[in-house]
């Protein structure tokens, strides 16, 4: 059972995320374009490439790493059996977001955030609940353009967070961040398969090791 | 050995705050066993055969060893399967290893949204196979559908099917989304979802009887109606080809009710119907006073004419009011009152 756990992580890249994705794909679905140069914001600018009449472009290589190393951790995660939230507050793509989640065997969080739900998990669901283990933001702001609850909520309960960030959101309280283009449906159409993509691999590495495990 | 000492108010508990109380799975259970041995007890009480004691043999034999003159129904003694006095409640979400089994369990009202989602999924289906329809010039015509018949569930009614609290935005959230998945050209295709989220109306009319005519020796038509108003009974007689002249207990209208207002009671099926010179009538009064004798001749005059006239001045009479009977009846007075509502004066010293 041990060696079930101990053993990906000695590996850099045991689920091989990396042949998920490619720059040209990151490109063709437009993740590099960014929001105009008045919306932005002062601790995106390191993952900033440059300025195309007033529109940011987003540093794809810098998007690349990044998206790496969140798509090694969600396989991580899910591979150690551990509940993952997706939360994205944009109303485009809230049915796109439910639907990944059902798919993967995962939940999500695509509505309106009542107050206390992580920091006062008993009032609303009773005792013994299980928190999530992560959140995956595909939209880190809500529709008030102003950064989600849920980020620092879940910094409070000591919750690893994933995030896409666009050029008008604060990366700070995210573990990792994926700097992105959020409003694009094909980006967000990318995202989501890439995210569904790690999360079956992962569970059926479980099940292969576990099935290897058993035989021996 | 320390013993430590707390006060009262610290042991008490808030009762309210833990919230309506749970019925656990067991608790339900031991409910089924006694009202199933109540049962047959109560059929042994009533000299009647066990095996074959019905829900309808329980009712009329709880009315009669615990006789109630309560008015409101509900609060007369009851004795039903615990299924349907307990309200349903949700069991636990989440299973051995901690995991919720519904996807959308960490919003807090997980079948609203279960609900808002597939709606929204039908309404993005429906239209993707418009736009299909659309590509090839086939876009069927939208006939008017009737929708005087049925109305959507009530924010009660849905709250029960979900076993959710639900907010009013929340509730016309969801009513707009199904118009609008309605009101599409091929919306036709989820009729029988929709059609899980709307009820019948059946027209009132249907509950109203119209009597035939009957026609007397010479030839004239006439119809009875009785009515009644707090203490008084009548029956009235209405012919047809009449004069307007109208008799009570053998007494003329004039003299039986020397207050305007009496009469103009009576004159208000006709004057309302536009038939005030056309009918005689001829009743019998008996209880009640002035006022309710007057009263209770308006209700049995306008059943009467209900026979004379088309179904929908029949309707019109209904909306009017003239067809309904009147429950109002005498308050008693209350103990420690003057009357059933004026209380004593208060004196401040």
């Amino acid at each position: 059972d041990d060696k079930l756990l101990t053993m990906p992580l000695s590996h850099p890249d045991y689920f091989n995320v990396k042949e998920l994705f490619s720059l040209k794909d990151l490109f063709d679905a437009r993740v590099h374009l960014g929001h105009k140069k008045g919306c932005r914001h002062r601790f995106m600018e390191p993952y900033i490439f440059g300025c195309r009449l007033d529109q940011d472009i987003i540093d794809l290589d810098q998007t690349m790493e990044h998206l790496q190393l969140a798509l090694n951790f969600t396989a991580h995660i899910a591979y150690r059996r551990g509940i993952i939230l997706f939360v994205s507050r944009k109303r485009q793509f809230c049915h796109l977001v439910e639907s990944t989640a059902r798919e993967c065997g995962e939940y999500a969080h695509t509505r309106y955030w009542q107050g206390g739900l992580l920091t006062n998990a008993h009032s609303h669901f009773g005792t013994g609940v299980r928190l999530p283990d992560l959140l995956i933001f595909l939209s880190s702001l809500n529709n008030v353009f102003e950064p989600h609850v849920a980020i620092r909520d879940a910094a409070k309960m000591n919750i690893p967070t994933v995030g896409v960030v666009d050029t008008n959101c604060n990366p700070c309280l995210i573990t990792y961040p994926i700097p992105g283009n959020d409003d694009s449906p094909s980006a967000m159409e990318l995202y989501c398969k890439l995210f569904k993509m790690t999360i079956i691999r992962a569970k059926d590495k479980r099940k292969q090791n576990e099935a290897f495990e058993e035989l021996r | 050995l320390r013993l430590i000492y707390t006060t009262t108010t610290v042991q008490r508990k808030n009762i309210g705050a833990s919230g309506p109380e749970k019925y656990t799975e067991e608790f339900i259970k031991k409910q089924i066993e006694e009202f199933n041995l109540g049962k047959r007890h109560l059929a042994n009480m009533m000299g009647e055969d066990p095996e074959t004691f019905t829900q309808e043999d329980i009712d009329r034999a709880i009315a009669y060893l615990f006789p109630s003159g309560l008015f409101d129904k509900q609060a007369r003694p009851i004795m039903k399967h615990p299924t349907e006095i307990f309200p349903e409640q949700r069991k636990i979400q989440w299973g051995e290893d901690g995991r919720p089994f519904h996807f959308l369990f960490y919003t807090g009202k997980q079948s609203y949204y279960s609900l808002m989602h597939e709606t929204y999924e039908k309404f993005l289906n429906v239209q993707n196979y418009q736009d299909q329809l659309l590509a090839q010039d086939l876009l069927p015509q939208k006939e008017k559908r009737n929708l005087a018949g049925s109305r959507w569930l009530t924010k009660i009614e849905l709250e029960e099917m979900l076993l959710e609290k639900l907010s009013d935005d929340d509730y016309s959230r969801f009513i707009q989304l199904l118009q609008k998945l309605m009101t599409l050209p091929c919306g036709d295709m989820e009729e029988k979802y929709i059609q899980k989220f709307s009820r019948e109306v059946p027209a009132q009319l249907q509950k109203v009887v119209i009597e035939p005519l009957k026609y007397d020796e010479r030839g004239v038509a006439f119809s009875t109606g009785e009515g009644k108003r707090k203490t008084a009974k009548a029956t009235a007689v209405v012919y047809d080809n009449g004069t307007g002249k109208i008799t009570v207990n053998g007494i003329d209208v004039l003299h039986y009710f020397p207050v305007l207002q009496d009469r103009e009671q009576l004159l208000f099926p006709f004057q309302f119907l536009g038939r005030v010179g056309k009918h005689d009538m001829i009743c019998t009064v008996s209880g009640g006073g002035r006022s309710a004798q007057a009263g209770a001749i308006r209700l049995a005059s306008a059943k009467a004419l209900k026979s004379f006239v088309t179904e929908k001045e029949v309707e019109f009479m209904r909306q009017a009011g003239l067809l309904t009977y009147d429950p109002r009846v005498r308050e008693r007075k209350k103990p420690g009152q003057e009357g059933a509502r004026r209380k004593f004066t208060w004196k401040k010293r």
